[in-house]
């Protein structure tokens, strides 16, 4: 079927992978686009003085924490496209599961992320689920933490992933029918 | 019910403080028109750059979707402004926690609510407070999120000064 196998994934778990920094630090451009996006008026992010007073200074929204770390589309001398989540794609396609979706989704927020600061991660596949069969398909569930930290290593975030990988069940041309 | 453009005046820092807050409160509702533009603008914030937050046809031909659809790490940023719009700056999160359960596509009117489901004081002190929160359209539920987030006990109080063994998210 595929050249990996659960079992093994399966040794994969609870393993620190892919540790790496972002591309760039976080910057105030992209905490304004964000804010803008949500239109999101907290003032901690927009007037120094109320970020000086209650944050010690600028921070970008904690729900960014992500954000630092999805690759730029394009990059020079790059060969590939770099993937967020890569542990993600490793099982999709260790599994040969073509499509996948993210189900659930946990956030947990520890110190504040500011404006300059290098964010590195680590990804951590937690568990695998047998084979299920959903609406989407058939496949299995997996759950995938990330952790987040400054350049001075302080815990920022860990963001744990809920994410279904499935094929479709297409095979008898039933693909019109939901229309 | 709905909620008007954001105005440009100056935001009063609000502090809406532990005490005042009991289970069962609703978080005022925000109702918004969602449009390519939201869709795609949330997708470049998030650095998503995924067809099917920004190409139709994609969408439609690959995904099996209607439309476009909001993305996840932007709906985060949409139910953190929620729940900061409810607390104020001194509001501070500790966790998120995110059920997908339908897309949201241009010309939906996505409408967040919210109620509190627990109020209390950790052992470090720190006033918590957890709400439930969805978006919905027609009444449906798109996604539903269980937020827990810091509140000052006291008027001197700020939760973002704790760090270390003084914040347990």
């Amino acid at each position: 079927m595929s050249a990996i196998g659960i079992d093994d994934i399966e040794g994969l778990l609870g393993v620190e992978q892919y540790e790496e920094e972002g591309e760039f630090p976080v910057e105030q451009g992209y905490v304004w686009t964000t804010c803008s996006s949500v239109e999101n008026g907290n003032p901690l992010f927009w007037d120094e003085e109320v970020a000086e007073a209650i944050t010690g200074g600028p921070i970008a929204p904690p729900t960014m924490v992500s954000v630092w770390f999805r690759p730029h589309h394009w990059a020079p001398g790059r060969t590939t496209q770099g993937l967020p989540l890569q542990v993600h794609f490793d099982l999709k396609e260790g599994l040969g599961l073509p499509e996948a979706v993210m189900s659930d989704n946990t956030i947990v927020f520890h110190d504040p992320v500011r404006p300059g600061d290098r964010l590195s991660t680590r990804q951590i596949l937690r568990s695998v689920s047998d084979e299920k069969t959903t609406k989407l398909g058939t496949g299995r569930f997996w759950v995938i933490d990330v952790e987040y930290r400054n350049q001075r290593g302080d815990l920022v975030a860990v963001e744990s992933y809920t994410g279904f990988g499935y094929r479709r069940a297409e095979a008898a041309g039933t693909e019109e029918d939901n229309s | 019910m709905t909620t008007a453009p954001s105005t440009p005046t100056a935001v009063t820092p609000a502090r809406l403080l532990h005490g005042s807050v009991a289970v069962g409160d609703a978080l005022p509702e925000l109702a918004y028109p969602v449009t390519a533009t939201t869709v795609v603008l949330g997708a470049l914030a998030a650095r998503d750059w995924r067809p099917m937050h920004h190409d139709k046809d994609f969408a439609v031909h690959r995904n099996g979707t209607r439309d476009i659809f909001l993305n996840t790490p932007n709906q985060a940023a949409w139910f953190e402004r929620f729940v900061t719009d409810w607390t104020g700056p001194y509001g501070r999160l500790q966790r998120m926690t995110f059920r997908m359960l339908g897309s949201i596509f241009p010309g939906d009117l996505m409408v967040f609510r919210g109620v509190v489901t627990e109020t209390g004081v950790d052992d470090t002190g720190c006033g918590c407070v957890a709400v439930d929160i969805s978006v919905s359209v027609d009444d449906d539920p798109k996604t539903n999120c269980k937020a827990r987030v810091a509140l000052p006990v006291t008027e001197d109080d700020n939760p973002w000064s704790r760090s270390g063994d003084r914040w347990k998210p």
